[in-house]
């Protein structure tokens, strides 16, 4: 590839990644069919991969796709006009505007309308499952492919080709609206939001299967996203306390693993080489949502990365103000996880006796039943006050519930560690 | 605009147990949901209550006979409501209250042939 066609090729790799979701957000104003759309923004970035060679890339990349997906959905639709009334087509709100309107939508200098928070709102409607909803804004939002979607969760092209149609009819069938839900709801739609970038990171931090600890893509996804989201709404305490928790807790990525690959824990970590613009950027976003009364779930769990992440030590951590913390997120957001994480808490504050006491207190909770990570907790406490005989099943019971491979090594590193203890 | 069937299942057991006080909370509730919907930006089109599965008789294969419902379950569909509705949002308004207090209500778009 020439220099020349290089850069158009990066240029463009470069406006898919930023402005995808806004090109095929104005473009299903036209087309109101989400695959027809879909073609349609494809098909401009194609042609900006020629295009831009000749005539230069644009000042505003997004613009110039945006107008481009859009006059090509007006010509599909001159072309398909017969054939596509028999088609169900998305709702839109009541003022739908006309063809010619949308296309004005290009002129120079009139900046263009924003319709991306329509087309995340549509693609976690709560009457879709969160797999679709996960899918879909892989697919739509982000851009990726179906195969690129299918091997973030790991099934066959060919489920996830099946999932995102049946959706996608769903939607279309069902007539899930393609708006910005009303003020009433929009805190409701907003979580569901909320949990899919959630979901989407936590997937990424700790892969639930295989041999890296860290799936990157999926990371810098969900960052892009919640970043997106930060911008459609500024004033949202979810959206910027989910926006800090993903920043301070990925700011360790770098750390979590050592040269040869071994799980470290935050007690290991080299924290020098934190990412320490994103800790300053998450730790001012955690103030400003915790100004909300009552806080987030997303903004407390912020606080609590945010203690870790400005303590200069491990053994500088400020256990109490983590326990204080826990308490107020159990309030706003009672769960088992919540529950187990501050039982960890409680053991480093108070010592493994403590901990293990407030762990044992959380043995009936079911959720908790096939969670690797309450085995592995209650491992380390039982290690520490040297019960070796249970802390080695706890780790064997850990074990079989964990899939990732760097996980794996370490609770059988730990395991093996045990020896011949004085109650083995 | 766009048609949804509302399907109501709920517990026969607990109509068949409920005091004259519930069962009249129970007509009291859809008199009020009636007059409520178009508020909800819908329009009820029609509704009815059904007789008990142990009225029901259904037909396998379209021959086989059998006493009882096509399904078995705990819940079961006791009655329904059609609705015209601009979308989905509107008609889960519609469904949010709809009275199933024995149990809940599944949304179903309706398709039309033109």
């Amino acid at each position: 590839m020439s220099e020349e066609a290089s850069s158009v090729a990066a240029a463009v790799a470069d406006a898919h990644r930023r402005e995808w979701a806004l090109v095929l957000a104005a473009t299903v104003r036209v087309t109101r069919d989400l695959d027809v759309a879909e073609e349609c923004a494809q098909d401009a970035f194609a042609a900006a991969l020629t295009d831009w060679r000749t005539s230069g890339v644009p000042a505003r990349p997004g613009a110039w796709l945006t107008t481009t997906a859009k006059r090509r959905a007006l010509n599909v639709l001159r072309h398909r006009g017969v054939e596509r009334r028999a088609l169900p087509l998305l709702v839109e709100e009541p003022t739908v505007p006309g063809p010619a309107e949308l296309l004005d939508e290009r002129l120079e200098d009139v900046p263009l309308p924003d319709h991306r928070l329509r087309l995340i709102a549509t693609c976690c409607h709560p009457a879709l499952g969160q797999a679709a909803q996960v899918a879909l804004t892989l697919r739509l939002v982000c851009g990726l492919s179906t195969a690129e979607v299918a091997r973030a969760f790991l099934v066959p092209e060919a489920t996830m080709a099946a999932r995102l149609t049946r959706a996608k009819k769903k939607i279309a069938a069902a007539r899930i609206p393609y708006r910005v839900p009303p003020a009433a709801e929009l805190p409701e739609r907003v979580d569901a939001v909320l949990a899919v970038v959630h979901l989407l990171f936590t997937t990424g931090h700790t892969t639930p299967t295989g041999g890296e600890l860290v799936r990157r893509d999926l990371v810098e996804r969900s960052l892009d996203l919640c970043r997106m989201l930060r911008q459609l709404l500024p004033e949202d305490p979810g959206v910027t306390g989910l926006l800090a928790l993903l920043l301070l807790t990925d700011a360790r990525r770098d750390t979590r693993t050592g040269s040869d690959g071994r799980l470290l824990l935050l007690d290991e970590q080299d924290r020098s080489r934190w990412d320490h613009r994103a800790i300053v950027e998450g730790a001012a976003l955690v103030r400003e949502a915790l100004r909300h009364r009552p806080p987030s779930r997303y903004a407390l769990q912020a606080a609590i990365a945010a203690v870790h992440a400005e303590s200069p030590t491990w053994t500088d951590t400020d256990w109490h103000e983590i326990l204080a913390l826990y308490g107020v997120l159990g309030s706003v957001w009672p769960s088992p996880v919540v529950a187990l994480n501050r039982a960890v808490a409680v053991g480093f504050a108070e010592g493994a006796q403590a901990g293990l006491a407030a762990l044992d207190a959380l043995a009936d909770e079911r959720q908790l039943a096939g969670y690797g990570y309450f085995a592995a907790a209650r491992a380390d406490f039982l290690r520490r006050l040297g019960r070796v005989a249970e802390a080695r099943s706890a780790y064997e019971e850990a074990l079989e519930l964990t899939g990732n491979t760097v996980e794996r090594t370490f609770l059988a590193a730990r395991l093996n560690g045990l020896g011949a203890g004085r109650d083995g | 605009m766009a048609q949804y069937m509302i399907l109501i299942y709920e517990d026969e057991a607990q109509y068949a147990t409920a005091t004259p006080e519930v069962l009249g909370e129970v007509m009291q509730a859809h008199t009020d949901f009636a007059a409520q919907v178009e508020e909800r930006g819908a329009k009820l089109l029609g509704g009815e209550a059904l007789q008990p599965t142990g009225t029901a008789t259904s037909l396998r294969g379209g021959s086989e006979v059998t006493d009882g419902p096509f399904v078995e379950t705990k819940e079961a569909l006791g009655g329904y409501y059609l609705v015209e509705a601009p979308d989905l949002d509107a008609a889960l308004a519609v469904a949010r209250m709809t009275p199933a207090r024995f149990g809940g209500v599944e949304v179903r778009p309706v398709i039309t042939f033109d």
